[in-house]
């Protein structure tokens, strides 16, 4: 988009002055992302740049809160770095078991909620589907509530059936948080998705399993697996139903950092921090590649 | 001519119509079959729990549970003198009782919210009742002086009553009292209003920020060449998928009293080391990270809007002499309401319910309606009063949810 010839002075100080706010506004978008990413290499246990690392003194900048993601909660942390050491780490490390917790939930909420939602979702593209309107809104309303309604719901409702501070407690409700976007992807997908292929693969003798693996499901593969990259990230980035629902024992990255914060405030978090921007570009990553994928299956050419 | 039309028949010599009619019921019926496990789980997990939790904001049966033959005599109760003494001796028992199953400290908890200070007088009383005899009249007014008082009764009698509208009025700052109905708190105490009255105006300068910082970033994005546009994306979505968590701790190393900001303005010497910015843990962090994080929930919808609006409408009214801010505001403008909308209203919807942001780098000032809901549930344990608040929140947000799906359509949601 150049300047055409006939812009006038005024214009031309606009349209840099534009750009220039433009720039502003990426800065403040990501300054949150560049600046964590060198606190966390921070030697000093603070949340602020020291004068060495303004310096780039190479003595100003360690790994140390990276061991620290390692070594917390270790009953012997000093020890030489053996077999034994990541034993007691992997079995101690506060962490660790965070991590361990996130993993765990993360998984099992995205497997139900994607199952679950990718059915509703092909439901709800039927066009013989009744009260669609309706049911869309319920579906989706996980997203809208305040999450903590939500949370403090369940930890109502679940105190009474004995699910608060289990496993399967905060995986129900992780699953309930992150259908509605599993029914976004995959309703988005099948907007393109040609019907006349479901009856010619019937016509053609296929039954309603064959053609559902065979047919409909690889062409809709890429909306389902970034719907279970969205349920995926979802529950790991979730903290306010932790909170209400969880124990110590179920304690996730979020919740660590959360107690972290507000109490013992340390630069492990920021490292915990630079690993989780590492983990969402990678996302984000593979999100846009199952995009494009998608639009090429489905012979849309971008313009 | 017949005076009748023979009606087609399919293969089998049924009607067509009712066959046809037999096969859409079947469809719609398989349709409707691969969405009911979702519902239903959806049903049983989100909207029940929230429902019985909304239930409580009307209904506590505490009292009644523990102290159910002294509720229903004092139901009699003309409410105006001390009670009769069967209401003393059926509460002497009941105290007793309550005292060895050791549940007498719920229902003083319970009567203390509506009377301050009854739970002392509750427990005290509990403890001499075990050795109690006739008459107990004497026996309860000697044990504390709080019972020779009507309006104490009078609470009492409130808090037996298991349907109440009580919470609902203190979720509003009116306080409930037998004789005069809702009367509103002192000044001081009114501190709910105030609160969602707080969480609507920073929700709306969140809103505005957003729209005033999206804009023209979603404008930059429609109107650059794809390539471009799309490596700046990145810029947009790397923040949005972001983890919460992480976002805020950026800001309180960004804001914080020595953090980068505060440090850059005393190296330009816009303030002296001394006398710090304090832009964290008030009002003012919980917009600027509010804003950050709800940025990109504007961008994507405005950017969608945009990227569908032809540029040479913009030309043509240059062509036919409108100077630029008039060719933005007639033409431009216009055509992006729809985005405004949109991105307006799906951050409005999320700033109201936030919690974990305001609650991370609020401090006193910056707290809102949330925080003090999840106060209620986790600490203080009120938790007909946290539904009650909860249920005003709720509708709201089920208003402008409603709202959303009219102008924009649920269906229109899209995600990065």
């Amino acid at each position: 988009m150049a300047l055409p010839p006939y812009t006038t002075l005024g214009e031309k100080i606009w349209y840099y002055l534009f750009r220039a706010i433009c720039g502003l506004i990426f800065l403040f978008l990501i300054m949150p992302i560049l600046v964590v990413l060198p606190l966390s290499f921070n030697v000093e246990p603070y949340f602020t740049f020291t004068e060495g690392m303004l310096r780039f003194d190479s003595e100003a900048y360690s790994m140390r809160w990276y061991k620290d993601i390692l070594t917390n909660g270790m009953a012997a942390p000093d020890a030489p770095m053996d077999w034994a050491w990541f034993a007691d780490s992997w079995k101690n490390g506060q962490w660790i078991r965070a991590i361990k917790n996130s993993f765990i939930i993360g998984i099992a909420s995205t497997l139900i909620a994607t199952s679950l939602g990718t059915l509703a979702a092909i439901g709800l593209s039927r066009s013989e589907m009744p009260y669609k309107r309706f049911i869309m809104a319920v579906l989706i309303s996980p997203m809208i509530v305040p999450l903590v309604i939500t949370a403090a719901g369940m930890f109502y409702a679940f105190a009474q059936i004995q699910l608060n501070q289990t496993y399967i407690g905060v995986i129900l409700a992780h699953v309930v948080l992150g259908t509605p976007f599993v029914i976004i992807t995959v309703t988005a997908t099948l907007v393109g998705f040609d019907k006349s292929l479901i009856r010619a693969s019937n016509s053609l003798g296929a039954g309603a399993g064959t053609t559902f693996f065979k047919i409909q499901m690889p062409l809709i593969l890429p909306g389902v697996i970034s719907g279970a990259l969205f349920a995926f990230i979802t529950s790991f980035d979730e903290v306010v139903a932790i909170i209400f629902l969880a124990s110590p024992e179920q304690r996730t990255i979020p919740r660590q950092m959360w107690s972290g914060i507000r109490e013992q405030i340390s630069p492990t978090i920021l490292a915990v921090a630079t690993l989780l921007v590492l983990l969402s570009i990678i996302l984000l990553t593979v999100i846009e590649l199952l995009r494009r994928r998608s639009e090429r299956l489905r012979g849309i050419t971008r313009t | 001519m017949p005076n009748f039309v023979e009606p087609i028949t399919a293969a089998d010599g049924m009607p067509l119509k009712k066959k046809l009619a037999r096969a859409l019921f079947r469809s719609k019926l398989r349709a409707a079959g691969l969405v009911l496990p979702l519902f239903a789980f959806i049903l049983c997990t989100f909207v029940v729990p929230i429902f019985a939790l909304m239930v409580q904001g009307v209904h506590n049966d505490t009292f009644y549970t523990y102290m159910p033959r002294t509720a229903a005599v004092l139901e009699d109760w003309d409410g105006s003198s001390l009670p009769s003494e069967l209401v003393f001796a059926t509460l002497a028992k009941e105290l007793a009782k309550g005292k060895k199953e050791r549940t007498v400290g719920k229902v003083a908890t319970r009567v203390n919210r509506q009377y301050s200070g009854a739970r002392s007088t509750f427990t005290k009383t509990a403890r001499k009742a075990v050795k109690m005899e006739a008459p107990f009249k004497d026996a309860i007014l000697k044990a504390d002086k709080k019972w020779k008082r009507v309006e104490f009764w009078q609470a009492i009698k409130l808090t037996s009553e298991t349907w109440t509208p009580a919470f609902y009025g203190a979720a509003l700052d009116y306080e409930l009292s037998l004789n005069e109905g809702f009367e509103r708190k002192a000044e001081k105490e009114r501190i709910h209003v105030k609160l969602f009255w707080r969480t609507l105006v920073i929700s709306a300068v969140v809103m505005g920020f957003c729209l005033l910082l999206g804009y023209p970033v979603a404008y930059l994005l429609a109107t650059l060449p794809l390539k471009t546009s799309n490596l700046l994306m990145i810029l947009v979505l790397l923040p949005f998928w972001t983890s919460l968590l992480v976002r805020t701790t950026a800001w309180i190393a960004i804001l914080q009293s020595q953090g980068v900001v505060n440090d850059i303005l005393v190296w330009i010497g816009v303030t002296s080391d001394d006398s710090r910015f304090s832009l964290i843990y008030n009002m003012t962090g919980t917009v600027v990270a509010m804003t950050h994080i709800l940025l990109p929930f504007m961008v994507l919808p405005l950017y969608s809007v945009m990227k569908t609006i032809p540029p040479s409408y913009v030309r043509a009214a240059r062509s036919l002499g409108a100077t630029p801010t008039l060719a933005f505001l007639k033409i431009y403008l216009p055509q992006t309401v729809p985005g405004i909308g949109a991105g307006g209203l799906l951050v409005f919807i999320l700033a109201i319910g936030y919690y974990i942001t305001p609650a991370l780098v609020g401090g006193q000032s910056g707290v809102l309606i949330s925080n003090m809901i999840a106060f209620h549930m986790k600490s203080s344990l009120n938790w007909s009063l946290a539904a009650a608040l909860g249920g005003i929140l709720l509708a709201g947000v089920l208003l402008l949810y409603w709202a959303y799906d009219r102008v924009v359509g649920i269906d229109n949601v899209k995600l990065g």
